[in-house]
Order: structure tokens, then sequence, then C-alpha cells
């Protein structure tokens, strides 16, 4: 008899009934709430008179809608006020926690969580947010959901789901000198598409993976998404052991001993079966940069835009204003944007703060900015000195939220302008309408701003 | 959810893969705390020539002419044709509330992304998956009969044309008894409160650490 994936455990340990109809009802450990997804949840709630099933299953942050700077003055266009006030007055009517936009803890939602050990390992999270698929990285089946799903979990603590299929990824090698977490994850999603994992669970393995820190495999994790897949995951070891131990929430004392035997046991089996495994050579991969519309479009540092055949890219390159044949480091940018659920954690910042330290933004840079992805990262950064060589070197230093990865707040790319991006979504008008994204790495997005177009960030092209 | 019925229904074709949930309803118009009034924004950067914003008056707004849905009959169109991995990106249901608000009642395409497909069963949207020779062959009935209509039956599990040709489609009963029933899934998952309870007890014995929060 075959073993079991880590995803088969995880699903097995919260199945809480099968349905006749092929559907099972799975039990959900913690629900992470945000200001975008959820007002019609509670207005639903309401109008059925129904309570909380567990209240403190959920933990409620803004994060889309709120300023990066000057905080303290409010939130200046109504609307969004409007949504942030709502979720502040629909957490205190339900009872739920919340972090507050003046909240010493507040971050982006998938940063907070892991940060305050309401992420846990072997716990199944949702939250009406795609990029909750960044929690797996601790070995959590972790989805986003819609906001009838959102009210769903508020209501039963359950969800109706169908069993998705396996998938194992397996990175072998080395990564080179240089090559970080995003270049691997969007070297993958080009090789298996935007809709590769599509019907599966992703679970990333092998000597590369195992080799990450906590924050690279959230990277990893957090783009499963655009690859299709609802949930990336990867097994618990002791990198994940030692990141949880004395978060806030994680537990403590007896429970701790207690909690770690059975995460320990949070791996694939050995002779669990894969619906479909994928190998990737780590050797192989250079900087990754996006270069059209949809985040499989995307090349190495050293290529230049591919030619199709039939034309199928011509809609991405007139968007994006470029044309097949161009090199990818002749691609000049308006502006920098370091931050987001994908890469705003310190090791992030810390990577960017390396290739800027001493050197100024390019002339022809409008705007860099770096927004860290919560207040406790802010603060980190700043012990470290981070935020002076940031600010040194001509970037905006500003406070946690999405900012302009989805532009919900006044973060904005204006039409035309073109932004080397560490977030994960190069749609059309993503960071603005008009706007131009291209995905990649922090230490890529830092050196493309000291040289005003893209480098070799692994061959320190930016040095001189 | 309202229940579905057989109709009839212009086809509206949208010849492009991976469109996103982005550009279905771009994230301006999510700062919206209501479920309803997002028709007018749907597609809002393809089918207007200006910059939209929650709120806007969208009848005085400049169209562009060249998007399917500008086109006459299309304005009226309750059929959505497309290609590959419709509603990737964001899970947000404002993306399917937007569909539903311009008319749109079943979306045919050669695959659809897991969260999108999921919430449109959820509003009430049939998404139909057919084979890539399926949906060409429908949409060059789009671009050769004038107003070409299908009729979505979903109870036989077939789309029918003006001339009686038939195409079946597989759904998944689940998804097709909710459709037809209209049903209240938190009322059907409250249904087994008992057997939630006792799962949950269990649960924490076994891991107590995880309710400490």
């Amino acid at each position: 008899m075959n073993g079991k994936t880590l995803y088969d455990k995880l699903w097995d340990s919260h199945l809480v009934r099968e349905n006749e109809d092929g559907t099972s009802l799975l039990y959900i450990d913690r629900q992470l709430i945000h200001e975008v997804t959820s007002p019609q949840a509670f207005e639903g709630m309401r109008l059925a008179n129904r309570p909380l099933w567990r209240t403190e299953a959920n933990v409620a942050v803004p994060d889309h809608n709120i300023p990066t700077k000057d905080r303290d003055e409010g939130i200046e266009d109504p609307i969004s006020k409007l949504q942030v006030d709502t979720l502040d007055e629909n957490c205190e009517s339900f009872q739920i926690k919340e972090f507050k936009m003046s909240d010493p803890n507040q971050g982006i939602v998938h940063v907070i969580g892991p940060e305050q050990g309401l992420t846990l390992p072997g716990m199944t999270i949702v939250c009406g947010d795609s990029h909750t698929s960044t929690h797996g990285a601790l070995g959590a089946l972790a989805f986003g959901i819609g906001t009838s799903e959102v009210e769903h979990v508020l209501a039963t603590q359950c969800l109706i789901q169908q069993k998705s299929k396996n998938m194992l990824i397996n990175v072998k090698g080395e990564l080179r000198e240089g090559i970080t977490a995003k270049d691997l994850i969007l070297f993958i999603i080009g090789k298996i598409g935007t809709a590769g994992g599509t019907g599966y669970a992703i679970e990333f393995g092998g000597d590369v993976i195992k080799s990450l820190s906590m924050e690279g495999r959230m990277t990893i994790c957090n783009m499963t998404i655009e690859a299709g897949a609802r949930a990336g995951l990867i097994a618990v070891d002791q990198t994940t052991l030692d990141y949880v131990k004395g978060k806030p929430f994680s537990p403590k004392g007896e429970l701790w001993g207690q909690a770690c035997e059975y995460w320990e046991t949070l791996q694939s089996d050995e002779n669990a079966a894969f619906d479909k495994t994928i190998e990737i050579d780590a050797g192989d991969i250079n900087p990754m940069v996006t270069w059209g519309t949809s985040p499989e479009l995307v090349v190495d540092i050293e290529s230049d835009i591919p030619t199709s055949e039939n034309g199928k890219f011509q809609p991405a390159l007139d968007y994006m204003g470029l044309d097949q044949g161009t090199a990818i480091k002749d691609i000049a940018l308006d502006k920098i944007f370091i931050g987001s659920c994908t890469n705003s954690r310190i090791e992030d910042l810390r990577e960017a703060a390396k290739v800027v330290d001493g050197k100024k933004v390019s002339d022809s840079i409008k705007l860099a900015m770096v927004v860290p992805g919560s207040c406790p990262v802010k603060e980190q950064a700043e012990k470290e000195g981070l935020d002076k060589i940031f600010l040194d070197a001509g970037f905006e230093w500003r406070d946690p939220g999405c900012s302009m990865c989805l532009a919900m707040n006044a973060d904005r790319l204006e039409s035309g302008e073109r932004c080397a991006s560490t977030s994960n979504r190069n749609f059309e008008g993503r960071q603005g309408q008009g706007g131009r994204t291209h995905l990649v790495s922090p230490a890529m997005a830092a050196a493309a701003a000291i040289k005003g177009h893209f480098v070799n960030v692994a061959k320190g092209d930016w040095e001189n | 959810m309202d229940k579905f019925y057989t109709f009839t229904g212009i086809v509206a074709p949208l010849d492009r893969d991976n469109i996103d949930t982005d550009a279905i309803i771009p994230k301006q118009f999510l700062k919206s705390i209501h479920r309803t009034g997002f028709g007018p924004n749907l597609f809002d950067e393809w089918r207007y020539l200006d910059h939209g914003e929650p709120g806007q008056d969208c009848s005085n707004r400049p169209l562009n002419q060249d998007f399917v849905l500008n086109r006459n009959p299309y304005q009226k169109a309750s059929i959505l044709l497309t290609r590959e991995n419709f509603g990737c990106g964001s899970s947000r249901e404002h993306a399917p509330w937007a569909l539903i608000g311009f008319g749109f009642k079943t979306i045919i395409a050669e695959s659809f992304a897991d969260i999108f497909y999921n919430n449109c069963f959820k509003n009430g949207i049939l998404l139909i998956t057919l084979a890539k020779e399926q949906i060409q062959s429908l949409f060059e009935k789009t671009e050769s009969e004038n107003e070409f209509t299908l009729a979505v039956n979903l109870e036989n599990q077939a789309l029918i044309d003006s001339r009686g040709n038939m195409t079946p489609f597989e759904i998944e009963s689940f998804r097709k008894d909710a459709l037809m029933n209209g049903l209240d899934e938190i009322g059907l998952t409250l249904s087994h409160e008992e057997e939630i309870k006792t799962f949950e007890k269990n649960h924490l014995q076994k891991h107590p650490w995880l309710f400490t929060t």
C-alpha cells in the first residue's frame, strides 16, 4: 500500500465527514480576515442571524486599503476608509481579534500570520485571499477562498471541499550564488504555466527547498496560486520548528513539546504516491524577469523577449510596450516596488539592502519604494539600519501594507509607467491602470533601481 | 441562491486565454462593502476608454467600441464564451458578482481557475468546460451567425443551438444539484452540527495547542 503525502495527512486529519455526493466537510482551524473580502460575509451572518461557530479561530487585519505614509492622518479616500472602518466595526461586534491599522503588529495578513504564530504547522488555514497559499510553507494546508466561503467558515468552521490531486515539484541541485526563492518560483511557473497546477495541491521538495529559509519557502508557496494551485506545501523540518518557536501565539511549555512531536510527522511518507511529479534542476536557474501580462511570460535576465510564431504574445507585448527580440537588460524602468506578501519579509529587505548599500537610485527612476510587510519587520529592519541604507540611496521607506502590489491605496503606477516589482502578479492594470509590471526578486529590483534598467544581479552587474 | 432554470441566451465571444480576475473587475471596485452594483464595471478597463472609479455613473463614460460587450447584440449576452484558464488570479468573489450584474448566467471555456470556479457556482453561475475543438467550433459559429444563441439545459446537461445541434457537457453531480435546487450551503453544513462538534472535540484533544488564541 502507498503511503500518504503531506497533503493527504493534512486532509485526513481535518475530515469531518464525507458526503454521499463525493464532497467532504473539512474542518478549518484558522481563518484570517482582511477588509476587502469580508464585509459581505459579515452582512450575510447578520441577515441570517447566525453566530460565529468559534470566535477565536478568526483573526483580522486591514492591509489592502491602508496608506503607507502619513498614517496618523488616517485614510484619505472615503471609500477605502469605509471599508477599513467596516472591518473594525464587524470585528468589534463579533468580538474577533483584530490588529487594527494603528496596532504595533499590523501588517500584510500573510506576513503577520506566521510572524505572530497564528499560522502553525498542521493547521488548515483559509482567508479570502488567493495568496493564503503562503502559509503552506509551514506545513499547513492553506488556501484562498471567496466571500461566500468566508461566511461559511464564520458560521460552521468548515468548508465543503473536493480533494485536490497531489503534485510534487522536486527541486534538485543547488541554487547558484545570488539566485533566490523568487527566481526559483518564477522559473517553475514559466515551466509549468499559470494553469499547470490547476486541480492540484503542490508539495515542493528536494534539497534546494530544504536549504531555503522560512522567508524563501513563503515566497515559493505564496506564488503557487500563480501556477494555478490553490495550496502549496513544504514539509516540516528543523527550520520550520526554529521559526515557529517563541512566536507570540505559538505553543509554549509542555504544549510546545507535544506540538513538535506531532509536527515532526508532517512530511510525505517515503512511499507516498503523487499524481504528478516534476523535476527541476536548480543549477540551471538565473535571475528571472517577467516581460508579459501573466507570470508565465518569464525569461532569465540573459535572454531576449521570445518570439511567438502565431502572434500569441502580441496582446501582452502591445500592453507592455515591448517588442519581441528585445534584450531584457535593455528594458528601462520608471518605478521600483519592493514589498508585497511575496517579498516584504526581513530577509527580502536584507537582500535588497545589500545591493543598495552605498549606491544611489538612478536619476531616471521616478520613485523607488520599500514597503515592509509588517510593523515588526519594519522595526527589525530599522534596528539593523536597513532603513538608512534605503533612504540614503534615494528610496522611500514606507509603512506596512499591500500597497502597490495591487494599488488599492494611493500607491500606484500611472498609465504607461514601467515598474520592477517584487510582487506576484503582472496582470494588466494590476499596479494601476495602464501600468506595466515586471516581476523580479528583491535583489533584482534593487539593482534595477541603481542602474535604471534590468541587470544581472548574480553577476554583480550593478556594482560599477 | 436562486434556482438555475433552462434558458436561451446570446453568446458573447471573448477570444483570449488567461483572463484574470483583475481584468474581470479591477481593484478599485473591490472597495465596495456590498454584493451588488458591480455589473457596470465588469471588464472596466477594456470596456471604457477612461479610468473608472467606484460610485461613478457609467452611462456617460466613453465606450471602447472595439470591445465585444459594447457591440450589438452582445450588450444583451447572457453566455460568455472564452478560452483557457478563465478567472485566474485573485479569490475576489466580486468577479462572479460583476458577471452576474452584467447578466451572464453561464460561461463556457476550455478551463477555469480553481477558486473562481468555486466562487461562480456559489453564486448560481454555471461554468461549462468543453474541449478545445468544441470551443473553437462555437467561436466560429459566433462569427458566422449574426446573433448566435444557445439554450442551456442543465438538467439534461446539454447546449442546443437554434438549429437543434446539441453539445453535451459534464458537471459534477453535487454542483448540478446545488444549482438546480438553489441550495443554502451553510444551512446544509449546519445540518451536520453534531458531527462537527464531535470532530472538534476530538481534534482539540489531539491538538490542544490549536485553540489557544
